[in-house]
């Protein structure tokens, strides 16, 4: 009876669904990305600058979501938030918005650490032409910056896309609540299927990030290859 | 014709707690070129860098070209494109080509013509030498390519005046006159107004009008050049020189 098992995955539309339920997922860990990262940067660059209280707000607010469990922030977000304070947004929306600021926090460290390596010396060569605070940053702070960064980023990402394994705990329809949803409906016809169903999404998982985690790999043994060279 | 570009009076400097310059008065002619020397510690690179902002100073005045500074950190941005300024670390910025590097500042910060002063930087880097290097990275260059080329860096902004800091100090010896000689041409060809921080004593006599000698945060002497290398008014001026070698 093996064969049968995998054919839980062609029966009716069951293979689309899966396909769109990864759809929903990876649609929430790119938009939460791009956000995350574009905020994630502007706030990396405001943890620099010399204002404390700013840099008190900003650092407390890099511990919240790094302290804080991803799984607690949903609940909370999904919970909690709409009782106390009328704040209603559908799940996956708010999935993304709790997944974007969780980037943006872990972004502005990145930023910030990228930032701050780059030599004083640089700062000052830049201040010497006349270039504004902001030229200085555009110019040659942050794409100095850039190349320390770019593999912590990726890093973030694949964990962030690993994560969204999560979003099924409020409901989202992403892949893993769809694969769940086709054990359960062909539990008597494939008792083998929920073997097949998270083997394809684990090969989902697989393809999505393996590729990432790789890059991040290569660009730091490249950059570290450059700095010692 | 004897128009002061830089006045410094009563300016007081210190790093926290610590005072590292003492009511140091200075005033530079058009054209002029002084040579600032003292021993190392005694304050040399943190007074040039009061004079275009890169310090902060506790007390004082600096007038420059007829005004008084009113140091926010918009006027220095403005200042700073007439006061060009060489440092010892050349730090070039490594994210752009040479060409780029010496463009950042004419394009961006003062919005020249983009292919005007293009052709001008390609001409900067024709005078030292450098017209095939344009388009390559800083980190193809040798010490003293990049030394020229954050002297061109600062020339591009067409200062009115210039402030070197020990531009030679990190070079190998055979790099060293190629530099200097670039900095006696300014000098002499361009009638460049300019303070020289240097530890070489022979280009310090070649090219000085006078010589500013600064030790522990104070001005000890200020005597023209000739004078000051044959007979200083300080013994701690002629101290200085015997230990240099000189
Ligand atoms: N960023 C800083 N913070 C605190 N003290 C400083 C700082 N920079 C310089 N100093 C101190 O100020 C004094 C003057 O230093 P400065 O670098 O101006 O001397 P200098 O004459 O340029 O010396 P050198 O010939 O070695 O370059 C020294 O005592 C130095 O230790
Ligand atoms: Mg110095």
């Amino acid at each position: 009876m093996a064969h049968s098992g995998i054919s839980v995955l062609l029966e009716g539309t069951n293979f689309t669904r899966l396909l769109g339920g990864l759809w929903v997922t990876v649609k929430i860990a790119a938009i939460a990305l791009i956000v995350g990262i574009v905020l994630g940067i502007i706030l990396g660059v405001l943890r620099t600058f010399k204002n404390r209280p700013l840099r008190l707000i900003l650092r407390l607010y890099l511990e919240f979501f790094r302290i804080v469990p991803t799984v607690v922030l949903l609940f909370l977000f999904y919970y909690i938030l709409p009782r106390q304070m009328n704040f209603n947004l559908p799940a996956d929306q708010l999935a993304t918005l709790v997944f974007a600021l969780w980037v943006a926090a872990e972004m502005s460290d990145i930023v910030r650490g990228a930032l701050i390596s780059v030599p004083k010396h640089q700062r000052e060569s830049g201040m010497a032409i006349g270039l504004n605070r902001y030229q200085l940053y555009r110019y040659v702070l942050i794409p100095q910056a850039i190349s320390l960064e770019i593999p912590a980023t990726i890093n973030l990402a694949t964990r962030v896309i690993k994560t969204t394994s999560l979003l099924m705990l409020i409901s989202v329809m992403d892949v893993i609540n769809i694969g769940q949803q086709i054990i359960e409906a062909n539990n008597h016809s494939h008792p083998t299927g929920v073997f097949w169903v998270y083997g394809l999404i684990f090969l989902f998982y697989f393809l999505i990030d393996y590729p990432l985690s790789w890059w991040a790999k290569r660009l730091e043994k490249k950059r570290l290859e450059r700095a010692n060279g | 014709m004897a128009d002061k570009v830089l006045e410094v009076e009563h300016l007081e400097k210190y790093y926290q707690k610590k005072h590292v310059l003492f009511d140091i008065n200075l005033s530079i002619q058009q054209g002029e070129v002084v040579t600032l020397l003292g021993p190392s510690g005694s304050g040399k690179s943190t007074l040039i860098r009061c004079l275009n902002g890169l310090e902060e100073y506790q007390k004082g005045t600096i007038i420059f070209e007829g005004k008084k500074i009113v140091p926010t950190e918009k006027n220095w941005q403005q200042i700073r494109q007439k006061i060009g300024m060489v440092f010892q670390s050349y730090d070039l910025f490594p994210n752009l080509t040479v060409i780029d590097n010496i463009l950042l500042g004419p394009i961006k910060v003062q919005k020249q013509d983009k292919s005007a002063a293009r052709v001008e930087a390609k001409k900067l880097l024709k005078s030292v030498d450098l017209e095939d290097y344009a388009d390559v990275y800083p980190r193809e260059l040798s010490g003293g390519q990049k030394q020229r080329v954050a002297i061109v860096r600062a020339l591009a902004l067409h200062p009115d005046f210039m402030l070197f800091d020990e531009v030679t100090a990190s070079l190998d010896p055979e790099m060293v006159r190629g530099i200097l000689n670039i900095i006696k041409g300014l000098a002499n060809m361009d009638n460049m107004t300019m303070i020289v921080v240097t530890h070489e004593m022979n280009f310090a006599q070649e090219i000085a009008d006078r010589v500013v000698f600064l030790e522990n945060g104070h001005i000890l002497e200020q005597t023209p050049a000739k004078q000051f290398f044959s007979k200083p008014k300080t013994d701690r001026a002629q101290a200085f020189l015997d230990s240099m070698d000189f």
